[in-house]
């Protein structure tokens, strides 16, 4: 913290500032609703404290109550409400703060329900019932004509079957069908290709027996295999939604717009995307900066910590050059626009992003590298088979028939299954530990790592810092202080109330904050200050001592002041983490934005030799470019802005739930408890998953060996195929299931009180 | 044979019966609070099911 020096710091009132800021915040807020036809307004607002069955009660009960609300419903599975205003005159802000003051954050969601994704899902979902339903129906007419119907009855059961199995290949097999199409037209092939065909050949061969009174009919087999993959395809889906809906969920209410000071000083809300250079914006403290700018009013300490790196917050006045992001702790600003939304630091990092974004879009999913093999050696076969009996007897009916039993029998029903039933399973166990994964590639890229690249701030050291003494002389100073620190969004303020614990606060009387400075109040007649130094000195009696280290003060008028050193607080188990990601062969480095100096400190006390400090993004991105080429894959974990692209960039990426939003977004998993134990705990994970993949694939293999010869040389009937092929899924499924007792974490006790309440809600997807 | 002319429709409109009920179930959104459905039954005072809003 520096100290107000020569600058004369504009002086304000606590209270006015956040009366303008909560009048901001209601203008934002209300821009989230959506109109419904007959006037009123439908708000969707995401509350992660939602977690259990009371909650619903109270929230619902409660707010209910509240003035022109006319219908509150909570999702528990989702953590959101949806409120229903009577118009658009009754404020959200009400609603809010209602919700707040019940112990619940909430903000509201733009986004809402994602058309079209709701539709591909329930799209999905339906195709599985209608597959199901006709497995069932299916299965069951087949298992008749097994078990010994004939003539005119295994004619009528075909017959009835065909009428079942058709309408929903053409409709369950549909997403197959258009997957496998693109993909052919693209020149390339996928597991749906060698699907698609069987599934088609299998109904228009049995359609063909059908008709001529044929004995056997595989339309058991075309059905109960969409039903299965159709299975596979939904878990996917599933986690894949989950996911998403847990990171929004996280998503803290971004920088939507602004106030613009008019003509005439009137305030003018205006949206991000409408602010044009010149314009004149208010920045309240608890906002962020929307666009790049200067500051042409007004002094502040601003922090940095998501946009460069740096751990304290600077003191900005006239003239100084603000960066989009920035977040305004202390004093109202005045700022010019030099730059539009479009064309600011955000939008460099984004563009960043995207480039670093693309590079990463070469990967390819072991599913899809197994078909490029696994598709072609299927379809040779088949051509071989068909081939072979031609020469062999030259009845190509004979022969178009062992083809295709080729075709069905080595169908990948169990490598459709193999992959997604393992990432789901391991999402569900990392979703326990409160890690969230972004998509099934993310754990497969995950697991080739050997690289793990650190940032400093906020990620493996806590966002806010940790007092390490604090001698205050009695428990009423302790608690002047701790009424002063309370006011203020100041990181050493809110370490200092950490520290204290909770405390009763005294009554205040003319509490001013002074941006650089610190934040002055009035007790029993007395000012009493807490801030920087030389501020803090001014009032008090006895002489400061020399400060040999960063930290805040306290101070009485006329007594000594009190020096609270503050330090850097290393997440809780950084240093083991650390040491067992370099047990397992890893090489870990740091790579910070902020001075040398305290870099080299963290690196030291975590026992990393490879440290780079003062990395812009671009050199961080350097960075890892770097390690690239040198043939490793590098794990990125970060949180702040400047980390982004190179969380885009990784080879596989983490990210704190405390990240910024556009860090978050970009990371492939995001942890939410406090521990960094989460890294090798998800490399873990990630590794055995792998292991368990691959073994699925060795599985699927195996039952090909021994089912392939035997369709090669025609022993298959549809009997054999349909036990083989659901064997194998079920072996697959089984030995997939071992993940959800992966365990291994330390857990501390400490941590379990602080669990993420999404936990409940995972087992069911284990299940 | 006779019986199977009765049996085997019966047993396909049971099918499509649950299949139906199913796919209205998924339209009217009743799986999309699985974990607050389970909570709300514990409390106590008069609820209403989802209406469409």
């Amino acid at each position: 913290m520096t100290c107000c020096g020569g600058n004369v710091a504009p002086e304000q009132v606590a209270g006015t500032s956040r009366e303008l800021t909560r009048l901001a915040r209601a203008e934002e807020l209300s821009r989230q609703g959506v109109a419904q036809p007959d006037g009123s307004v439908h708000f969707t607002l995401s509350s992660p404290s939602i977690h259990c069955g009371g909650c619903i009660a109270i929230i619902e009960r409660n707010l209910s109550k509240l003035p022109g609300v006319r219908s509150v419903r909570v999702n528990l599975t989702l953590r959101r409400i949806s409120v229903l205003l009577e118009n658009a005159d009754i404020s959200i802000l009400d609603v809010v703060e209602a919700l707040e003051g019940l112990g619940y954050q909430a903000y509201p969601l733009d986004d809402v329900p994602d058309a079209t994704d709701k539709k591909a899902a329930s799209e999905l979902l339906r195709a599985l019932a209608v597959a199901g339903f006709a497995a069932m129906n299916v299965m069951l007419l087949s298992v008749s004509t097994w078990s010994g119907a004939d003539g005119a009855t295994r004619d009528l059961f075909h017959l009835i079957s065909a009428l079942i199995a058709v309408p929903t290949v053409a409709y369950s097999g549909r997403i197959f069908f258009r997957s496998a199409w693109s993909a052919l037209r693209g020149g390339h092939l996928n597991m749906d290709v060698p699907i698609s065909l069987a599934v088609l050949l299998a109904v228009g061969m049995s359609l063909y027996e059908t008709l001529n009174h044929g004995e056997e009919a595989y339309f058991d087999a075309a059905v109960s295999l969409l039903f299965f993959l159709l299975i596979g395809r939904y878990l996917d889906q599933m986690m894949r939604d989950r996911a998403r809906n847990a990171v929004i969920g996280l998503s803290r209410l971004a920088v939507k717009g602004a106030n613009i000071i008019g003509a005439g000083g009137r305030l003018e809300y205006h949206a991000i995307d409408e602010i044009e250079p010149g314009m004149r914006l208010r920045i309240l403290p608890g906002e962020r900066v929307p666009v790049d700018g200067i500051i042409v009013e007004g002094t502040s300490d601003l922090d940095l910590s998501l946009i460069t790196g740096e751990n304290q917050p600077v003191a900005l006045g006239k003239g100084a050059v603000l960066q989009a992001g920035t977040y305004n702790l202390t004093g109202p600003l005045e700022m010019e626009a030099t730059r539009s939304a479009s064309r600011s630091f955000l939008a460099e990092v984004s563009g960043m992003l995207a480039a670093a974004e693309q590079g990463r879009g070469h990967y390819m999913r072991i599913a899809d590298r197994m078909a490029q093999i696994y598709a072609p050696a299927v379809h040779l076969l088949a051509l071989a088979a068909f081939v072979v009996w031609m020469i062999a007897h030259g009845d190509w009916h004979q022969s178009l028939y062992v083809a295709i039993s080729v075709l069905i029998i080595t169908c990948p029903c169990a490598l459709g299954l193999a992959v997604p039933v393992v990432h789901v399973v391991a999402a569900a166990r990392l979703f326990e530990e409160g890690i969230l994964v972004r998509d099934g590639s993310a754990l497969e890229r995950m697991a080739e790592i050997d690289h793990a690249v650190f940032d400093k701030t906020g990620t493996l050291t806590h966002a806010v810092p940790k007092i390490v003494s604090a001698p205050f002389r009695d428990v009423r100073q302790e608690q002047m202080a701790y009424s002063l620190a309370s006011l203020s969004s100041h990181p050493a303020s809110r370490a200092l109330v950490r520290h204290l614990g909770e405390r009763a606060v005294l009554p205040l009387e003319g509490v001013r904050e002074v941006a650089g400075c610190g934040i002055e109040a009035v007790v029993g007649g007395k000012r009493v200050r807490l801030g920087a130094d030389g501020w803090v000195t001014e009032i008090a009696g006895g002489e400061a001592s020399e400060r040999k280290s960063t930290g805040i003060s306290f101070a009485e008028e006329g007594a000594t002041p009190v020096q609270c050193e503050i330090r850097e607080r290393l997440r809780d188990d950084a240093a083991e983490a650390i040491g067992e990601l370099a047990a397992s062969g890893i090489g870990v480095e740091v790579l910070s934005g902020d001075k040398a100096e305290p870099v080299s400190a963290i690196a030291g006390e975590l026992g990393v030799e490879t440290w780079l400090a003062e990395q812009k993004p671009a050199d961080k991105i350097a960075r890892i470019d770097q390690l690239k080429e040198q043939g490793s894959h590098p794990l990125m974990i970060g949180d702040g802005l400047n980390d982004a692209p190179c969380l885009a960039a990784g080879h596989a990426s983490m990210a704190p739930a405390s990240a910024s939003d556009i860090g978050r977004a970009a990371a492939d998993f995001v942890f939410t408890r406090d521990s960094l134990d989460a890294v090798p705990f998800t490399f873990r994970l990630s590794r055995f998953a792998g292991n368990l993949v691959r073994q699925n694939f060795g599985l699927a293999i195996l039952y090909n060996c021994i089912a392939v010869p035997l369709a090669f040389f025609g022993f298959v009937t549809p009997l054999f195929a349909a036990i083989a092929m659901s064997l194998s899924s079920i072996v697959v499924v089984t030995n997939s299931l071992r993940l959800s007792r992966f365990g291994g974490r330390k857990r501390l006790s400490r941590e379990a009180g602080r669990s993420n309440p999404a936990h409940h809600s995972a087992r069911k997807q284990a299940a | 044979m006779n019986v199977l002319l009765f049996l085997i429709p019966v047993a396909l409109l049971m099918g499509l019966a649950g299949l139906i009920a199913f796919i209205w179930s998924l339209n009217t959104g009743q799986y999309e609070d699985l974990d607050g459905a389970a909570a709300r039954i514990l409390e106590d005072d008069d609820d209403k099911p989802i209406g469409k809003d």
